[in-house]
């Protein structure tokens, strides 16, 4: 079992200028740097509440009661590192018990008590603040947010019963419900202010020493804490029918944490807070015996921790400096990396193309984007002027000569590839990394041709990339791993999680998403209504259901992917004559929009999709796609394309944000039995990303 | 045609009066692992001063500060990279506002309000910050020093001078009439005097609290000075170590200890307060610093206040309040004695002493000011006061300053 690193409630007894009477300052630390957070586990609350009893029984009485945390954290909640060992609903629910008893003391408690929230305070740490009387707040804390739902649990030490209460239940489902689906989401202190979640906020600099004077303010009667009034009755109602809207939207219903959270906002509008808790520990009991929590532990552990190490990386001491960038092409896709590497590398990027005026739209997009920031004030003048100067275009390769990594972004067609490929290979050093952002041809046989093979990398990015996390690194067979190490601390640069995948036909993502997709919109073609179809694999968490993701993408872009898979891989890949046809048509979508914004099937679409006789029910649609899912990571995984279910795992949740309840694919592959099925074993051995039975 | 006629460039230049708005320092604490500050940064005591007096004054727009200028004589670490400027920074004062670092030993933050105020008086400055700290505890004195082994090789300054505890034995062997009674005695009175003002009520004015960490105990809050020992008795007092010297006479008792606190002020020009509407607690008169024999150091308040009443026309008679820093106790007894000021005159220290209440060396003379100026409120009888300190490797400092309260004798 993982050592809980115990926060510890460190207790001194100070005088307040012009206070009679002493105040106990409590201040929770892990004794680690702000890099460990402090987290509450079973010792941790112990010594917390040895801490008020020491407190509680000293004589003459003191004052008040404050606690504060470590620099730059007050607390960012319950420990999570011990749920994989929780094997009974028993234990789960005295979790739950133990940390409202324990906080439920600074509520009850007739002393004054007070929460100086110094820095970030999520979930557990936030819900202490609130069962405190008063609350100051540190301008300078990094986030405060209630994360649960996020994960997959409720703010179940109170939360969701303190927090409506305060701010009233609006502003409470916006923090419990919007924000934590909401990837996360954090308040910053002055959001924090106006909603009403702290009575007054001071500078950083000397926080503690003006909480403490505010704090003898309020006990003297000279500061007055006025709280506005909080709307009942419609108000409430109506937030929680918000609320539930918004969880609609963004688990279909799939995940069960945010609507356990919505039936105890709804309580908390009439019950008292012994009764809230109750409910608030059965809820919590049951998610954190949940397949879901489990997984989405799982998902929060990967994008933490393995999207930073990337697994199969090369040594970093083998990356060589980036001192400048070229990029082939001027199109949409060079523009966008022209800014991501400028922005993010700060080194000269310039962009080639074959003439004048595409390289003049290449550089005017990025000066575009970077006004564009400079709009919204997320650059300085200066800033805006470096980066624009930086990015240069020209129509001759010469001007690669002295950059350290060159990557093309050209027509998605092999020999295109390879002819530019060579002309820059011409001009660079021996030193230069070469990359290609290719979708689906393979790395390999594009360096074939190559003096110099083996510097030669994948560089696959998604689309839009100033937003999407995820970096496929393709190792082709002749990469070497300076070449490859260097790919990777470019990635991290850039800000993205990085994965490792082997040269195979449209890489990880694009292979289990064309693989899927292929298989509901196969339905069709056979005969299955779109709607039907369409929201048969809901429970598989992709983020729009398939034919608006097709919408989204582009019928060409998807037939292309899947023709070439076809290609590589005829038994499991087809090319849907539908789909064909609907490319053939110049149609957008198998959809269209009344001008109330209603969803229908577009008419012209119906008819030109040829389809069979035999219509599948919505189960079977959903069998056919996951067992499918489940037959191709199977391969991806003994092919050795990746080195792990958590890597394939880590590609969707990134690349396409699939479900964290979910954790990705593979542990609900599992735990629906359908790995078992189809490839005789599962992914992930029990207890990695599910309940341990 | 005839040429232009050159412009020349000119200023009518008038001397302003400078005055001292109001001061404030932190406790002071012991220097060690064990003391007040241990866990807590030089600079954050000092961010923390300037935070302050700026809230007290909140008729004084940030902005409208001209300058900050903080002593510290260990210019390392979280006491260097011109700390005037990043403790201005850290302070939340606007980045228009600039700043510096000065040393001069124990008068560094004396220095720093000389040099201000001299700016304000030529024109330069309309308001400014002046103050120092001094960590001992995190910087004790003389570290990283590299003295140039000419001193000693050419005699430039006696094996001693480094040491001041040395230069203060050899004070003694300079007045014998000094004894190690009477600086004993001196030492107990003014552990009695600053208990006194303390009780009274007088000192808390004065101090801005500090959030102290300790990683191990947690958060504290610093409210009270921690080096006096009250109660302490001329024969406690006897039975203490001489490290010095075998048999010497200076003991840890009759001198000033080793400390971590901070101070400052806001100077302003007299005419820029009224505009502003800031307090006048002083009125610079005028000052004096002087160079003595490194080795006796102590001595330097003696020359530096002749020279101090010879710029401004005074004599020592017309001077109704001594704030002296008591480095050592035989340092202050040599003034008194060269001035014929009795030691237990009550305008010399009236609510005690460096002995008492510690002396964080760069950041003692602007406490000296605070608390000239406290008296001057109390004593509108008084009209000039001084402040004076001994400085290391052999230098005196003293400020005079006039009581803008003072009735003019009506008393």
């Amino acid at each position: 079992m993982t050592a809980e690193v115990v926060t510890r409630a460190l207790l001194r007894y100070l005088a307040v200028p012009g206070l009679p009477g002493d105040v106990a300052l409590i201040t929770l630390d892990n004794g680690l740097d702000h890099t460990r957070p402090s987290t509450f586990g079973l010792a941790g609350l112990s010594s917390l509440d040895g801490a008020l009893d020491e407190i509680m029984a000293r004589t003459p009485k003191v004052r008040a009661i404050a606690v504060t945390g470590k620099p730059f954290i007050f607390a960012v909640g319950a420990d999570l590192s011990g749920v994989p060992q929780i094997g009974t609903r028993e234990q789960a629910v005295e979790i739950g018990a133990l940390g409202h008893r324990v906080f439920r003391r600074f509520t009850d408690s007739s002393i004054p008590t007070f929460a100086f929230v110094n820095g970030a305070a999520m979930g557990g740490g936030l819900e202490l603040a609130l069962h405190c009387h008063f609350r100051t707040l540190s301008a300078g804390a990094a986030a405060i947010a209630l994360p649960e739902c996020f994960l997959g649990l409720v703010p179940g030490w109170g939360g969701t019963q303190l927090l409506p209460n305060l701010i009233g239940a609006d502003k409470a489902v916006t923090v419990i419900i919007d924000n934590a689906l909401n990837q996360n989401r954090m308040l910053k202190a002055k959001q924090a202010l106006e909603f009403g979640i702290a009575d007054v906020m001071f500078e950083p600099a000397d926080f503690l020493e003006e909480s403490l004077r505010w704090l003898g303010a309020v006990l003297d009667g000279s500061t007055a804490v006025n709280r506005p009034e909080i709307g009942r009755g419609d108000t409430w109602t109506a937030a929680v029918a918000r609320g539930r809207a918004i969880a609609d939207m963004k688990t279909g219903g799939h995940a069960p944490a945010p609507y356990r959270a919505l039936e105890l906002l709804a309580l908390a509008e009439t019950a008292d807070l012994t009764t809230g808790a109750a409910a608030e520990d059965q809820a919590l009991a049951d998610l954190l015996m949940s397949q879901e929590l489990r997984a989405g532990l799982y998902s929060f552990d990967l994008v933490q921790k393995r999207a930073k190490r990337p697994a199969g990386a090369p040594d970093k001491s083998l990356a060589r400096p980036v001192t400048k960038v070229g990029i082939v092409g001027a199109g949409l896709m060079a523009s966008q990396l022209a800014m991501l590497f400028a922005q993010r590398l700060e080194v000269p990027v310039v962009l080639t193309d074959v003439d004048q005026d595409r390289v003049d739209k290449g550089v005017g997009y990025v000066h575009r984007e970077i006004d564009t920031l400079l709009q919204k004030r997320r650059v300085s003048h200066d800033k805006a002027n470096r980066l624009k100067a930086l990015v240069t275009g020209s129509l001759t390769k010469d001007v690669f000569a002295d950059a350290d990594f060159v990557i093309e972004a050209v027509f998605e067609e092999m020999s295109v590839k390879q002819a530019v490929l060579a002309e820059v290979e011409a001009v660079v050093s021996t030193e230069c990394v070469l990359a290609t952002n290719t979708s689906s041809l393979s790395v390999t046989e594009m360096a074939a041709q190559l003096v110099h093979p083996d510097r030669l990398v994948g560089f696959h990015f998604f689309n839009p990339v100033a937003v999407l996390p995820l970096l496929e690194v393709v190792r082709g067979a002749a990469t070497d791993d300076a070449t490859l190490a260097t790919a990777f601390a470019v990635g991290r640069t850039l800000r993205k999680s990085c994965v490792l995948v082997q040269d195979a036909p449209a890489f990880v993502f694009n292979r289990l998403v064309t693989r899927a997709l292929g298989e509901v919109i196969g339905a069709v073609d056979d005969g299955t209504p779109f709607e039907v179809a369409d929201r048969a694999v809901g429970e598989l968490g992709l983020p729009l259901s398939p034919f608006i993701l097709l919408q989204l993408v582009g019928p060409a872009v998807a037939l292309h992917t899947a023709e070439s898979l076809q290609a590589a891989f005829p038994d499991r890949f087809g090319a849907s004559p539908g789909l064909r046809a609907l490319v053939a048509a110049g149609k957008a979508g198998v959809y269209t929009w009344g001008t109330d914004g209603q969803q229908s099937l577009d008419p012209e679409v119906e008819a030109l999709w040829p389809r069979g006789a035999t219509a599948l029910t919505g189960p079977e649609v959903l069998d056919r796609a996951r067992s499918a899912l489940a037959e191709e990571i199977r391969i991806l995984l003994d092919d050795g394309v990746v080195a792990a279910p958590e890597d394939v795992d880590l590609c969707l949740l990134l690349g396409g944000g699939w479900a964290f309840w979910n954790g990705g694919i593979t542990p609900y592959l599992d735990r629906t039995g359908v790995s078992e099925k189809v490839t005789g074993r599962r992914f992930l051995e029990p207890g990695v990303a599910s309940l341990p039975g | 045609m005839a040429a232009p006629s050159p412009v020349r460039p000119h200023t009518t230049r008038a001397l302003r009066d400078v005055v001292f708005v109001d001061g404030i320092r932190t406790p002071f604490g012991k220097a060690g692992p064990r003391g007040l500050y241990a866990e807590t940064r030089a600079d954050d005591l000092i961010v923390r001063v300037i935070r302050e007096l700026l809230r007290r004054h909140p008729e004084l727009p940030p902005h409208r500060v001209d300058e900050v200028a903080i002593a510290a004589t260990t210019q390392i670490g979280d006491q260097g990279l011109t700390i005037g400027r990043t403790a201005a920074l850290l302070a939340g004062l606007p980045n228009t506002v600039p700043g510096f670092a000065i040393d001069r030993m124990c008068a560094g933050a004396m220095t720093a309000v000389t040099t201000v105020g001299s700016g304000i008086a030529f024109g330069a400055y309309d308001v400014a910050i002046a103050g120092g700290v001094e960590h001992m505890g995190r910087h004790p004195m003389g570290e990283g020093v590299d003295p140039n082994p000419r001193f000693l090789s050419e005699r430039i300054v006696d094996a001693s001078a480094m040491v001041m505890g040395q230069t203060a034995e050899n004070l003694h062997d300079r007045y014998p009439g000094i004894t190690k009674q009477r600086a004993d005695t001196f030492a107990a009175a003014s552990q009695a005097k600053y208990a006194k003002a303390l009780a009274e009520g007088r000192i808390d004015a004065d101090l801005v609290s500090v959030a102290t960490r300790s990683a191990e105990r947690g958060y504290g809050l610093a409210t009270a000075d921690e080096p006096p020992r009250p109660g302490t008795s001329v024969e406690d007092l006897a039975a203490l170590k001489t490290p010095f010297r075998s048999h010497g006479r200076i003991t840890a008792g009759n001198a000033a200890g080793l400390n971590d606190g901070a101070t400052g002020c806001i100077l302003a020009a007299e005419d820029v307060a009224e505009e502003l509407g800031l307090p006048r607690a002083m009125r610079l008169v005028g000052y004096g610093f002087v160079g003595v024999e490194p080795e006796v150091m102590g001595v330097g308040p003696v020359p530096s206040t002749e020279k101090a009443l010879r710029n401004t026309g005074l004599s020592i008679e017309d001077i109704g309040l001594f704030e002296l820093n008591e480095a050592f106790a035989v340092q202050v007894l040599a003034f008194l004695d060269h001035f014929g000021i009795d030691a237990d005159d009550p305008r010399v220290n009236p609510w005690g002493g460096a002995i008492a209440v510690g002396h964080p060396l760069a950041s003692s003379g602007v406490r000296l000011m605070t608390q000239l100026a406290r008296h001057f409120a109390e004593r509108p009888d008084v009209r000039y006061g001084i402040t004076a300190m001994c400085i290391g490797i052999g230098m005196g400092g003293t400020v005079i300053w006039e009581n803008p309260a003072y009735d003019g004798g009506r008393q």
